[in-house]
């Protein structure tokens, strides 16, 4: 029971705003302690494991790429593009690319967007700028249309994924079940992501097609 | 063989170059921050198999100490203006999204071709790594590409990387190190722990009860641990297998489908999940941290409702 000290160490460090880096350090210590490990035994399994699961941190290879292409004008040509569009608005936008996210990552294509690699370079100067269309934008509803391209992203990569039969998820089921005693394919487990995949569709564009009419309730209601 | 080894060469090399270029960099008053953090990156990714245990985990304790009392700044390399960016968006016109284009390309090509390329038998490429490798070969060549086609300096695509890097700044870690906490949380036997809280927590009696204490157990414990993969053994063989399945008969394959989606809402709503909340909030510079999970929330928060009520009709229908 004392380990989950560990955990509450987690829940008040980011509830502090404390550095998260020193929150992750402390409870790890915390649960190890709380465990019976030596100080040095839980710091020698922490950096054991921060070395194996370097492979999450590669994905910035992707940074000097989209730097130099920042630099030449890739973020102003986006919004070029998206003004030369009529009938655009963000809430359109980010349905579009919800649209186009959940159908990738349901063909397994989990890579080929992204919060580096789309979101910052593409997806929030479109919404941004389909926006600044119909008038001038607060600095709020900016922060607010580069969160929700944020979470579109991610909400449309979850929802997509599962439809894909050889995804992580999957194969844990399949992998964990088999160990129980159960068998079953991966492609009838994946069958069954769609439904909540259309759902997910539904409500988050629904919020989407909401975040617009807020959008010019706010820029009604603001001072010229 | 191609493996891994190979790409955490390449990013052992990005890093120690973003080190450098931080040191030179007068502009930035923390600079030497953050050239020991991003130098303590490029030795982790270029030396870390030789370190040892222990030596990994005290270079991890000096990352943390590094972000921790504030040392890390925000470099300022040279870049364009916005008013030449506009010139040159309006110049170069569709070919600026060329580039872009290659990463996603290259990915999934290298994905496909890599497995079924042999070299005097052996594979060239390790297969399980076939993704990871093809994305770190289409952000070296789209670099390259950017750099040559647009004809940019040579130190372009490492400067323009440094300035988007130190955008991100420490939370570029996060995720990593939240992974290695998994791995002491599971030697400590804190899931566990907690799975067996939620079991004695459920009630056993109704059909609708026990969907609901699974799939609110699975986000609940996903939010707690910042990852559905690791709740989902816990909750699915103390909740899922004897109660919905075993005693309610549910379809094996739909309750485990829907219970992982459950997990997923649980990961818009955590800050754990740090590469896909907190990170896209620091590269996009929202003011506020926390900015992309409340835009997720609502939904986040309906799809667990409706995931239950698909749980429910769907899972019994024999």
């Amino acid at each position: 029971m004392l380990t989950l000290l560990g955990v509450a160490v987690i829940v008040v460090g980011f509830a502090l705003r404390f550095n998260p880096l020193l929150v992750v350090v402390a409870a790890a210590l915390t649960a190890g302690l709380a465990a019976g490990m030596t100080p040095l035994e839980v710091l020698a399994a922490f950096g054991k494991a921060f070395n194996t699961n370097r492979y999450v941190t590669i994905a910035w290879l992707v940074l000097p790429a989209i730097g130099v292409l920042e630099r030449c004008g890739l973020q102003e040509r986006a919004r070029m593009t998206i003004q030369r569009l009529r009938g655009a608005s963000a809430g359109r936008i980010l349905l579009a690319y919800l649209l186009l996210r959940q159908f990738t990552a349901a063909l397994g294509l989990t890579n080929v967007a992204g919060q580096a690699q789309t979101v910052r370079p593409l997806v929030a100067p479109m919404a941004e700028a389909a926006a600044e269309g119909a008038g001038p934008l607060q600095d709020a509803d900016r922060e607010r249309i580069k969160a929700m391209s944020a979470a579109t992203d991610n909400v449309g990569l979850f929802f997509g994924e599962d439809i894909f039969m050889a995804i992580g998820s999957i194969l844990l089921i399949v992998g964990f079940l088999d160990q129980s005693g159960i068998t079953v394919e991966p492609l009838h487990l994946s069958v069954w992501a769609i439904p909540s995949a259309i759902a997910a569709f539904l409500v988050h564009g629904a919020r989407l097609l909401l975040f617009d009419r807020k959008l010019a309730e706010r820029r009604a209601g603001a001072p010229a | 063989m191609i493996g891994l080894p190979l790409v955490y060469l390449v990013a052992g090399a990005m890093f120690a170059a973003f080190a450098v270029l931080s040191a030179g960099d007068k502009a930035n008053t923390r600079r030497w921050g953050n050239a020991a953090f991003w130098g303590l990156v490029a030795i982790s990714f270029l030396l870390g198999d030789r370190l040892g245990d222990l030596g990994n985990g005290f270079l991890v304790l000096a990352l943390a100490l590094l972000a921790g009392t504030g040392r890390l700044g925000v470099g300022q390399p040279a870049t364009t203006t916005p008013d030449a960016r506009r010139e040159m968006a309006q110049r170069l016109g569709a070919r600026l999204f060329a580039p872009a284009l290659v990463i996603p390309i290259i990915t999934l090509a290298g994905t496909f071709i890599f497995k079924a390329v042999t070299f005097h038998g052996a594979p060239l490429v390790e297969a399980k790594n076939a993704t990871l490798i093809s994305l770190a070969l289409a952000a070296v060549v789209a670099a390259i590409l950017a750099q040559v086609m647009f004809q940019q300096p040579v130190a372009a695509p490492l400067q323009e990387g440094r300035r988007l890097m130190d955008l991100v700044g420490w939370a570029a870690l996060l995720p990593q190190m939240l992974a290695a906490l998994g791995a002491v949380f599971a030697v400590a036997g804190v899931g566990k722990t907690i799975g067996d809280l939620a079991v004695q927590w459920t009630p056993v009696d109704s059909r609708f009860a026990v969907v609901a204490a699974y799939c609110l157990g699975m986000a609940g414990f996903t939010i707690l641990m910042g990852n559905a993969f690791a709740a989902f053994p816990v909750m699915t063989a103390g909740i899922a297998l004897p109660l919905v399945v075993g005693r309610f008969h549910g379809d094996p394959a739909i309750v485990c489908a829907i219970g992982m989606l459950s997990g997923f809402c649980g990961t818009l709503l955590t800050p754990l999940a740090a590469n896909f909340n907190l990170v896209p909030a620091a590269l996009l510079q929202l003011k506020d941290r926390y900015g992309v999970i409340r835009a997720q929330a609502p939904t986040a928060v309906l799809m667990l409702v409706i995931n239950m009520v698909l749980m429910n009709v769907l899972a019994f229908r024999v």
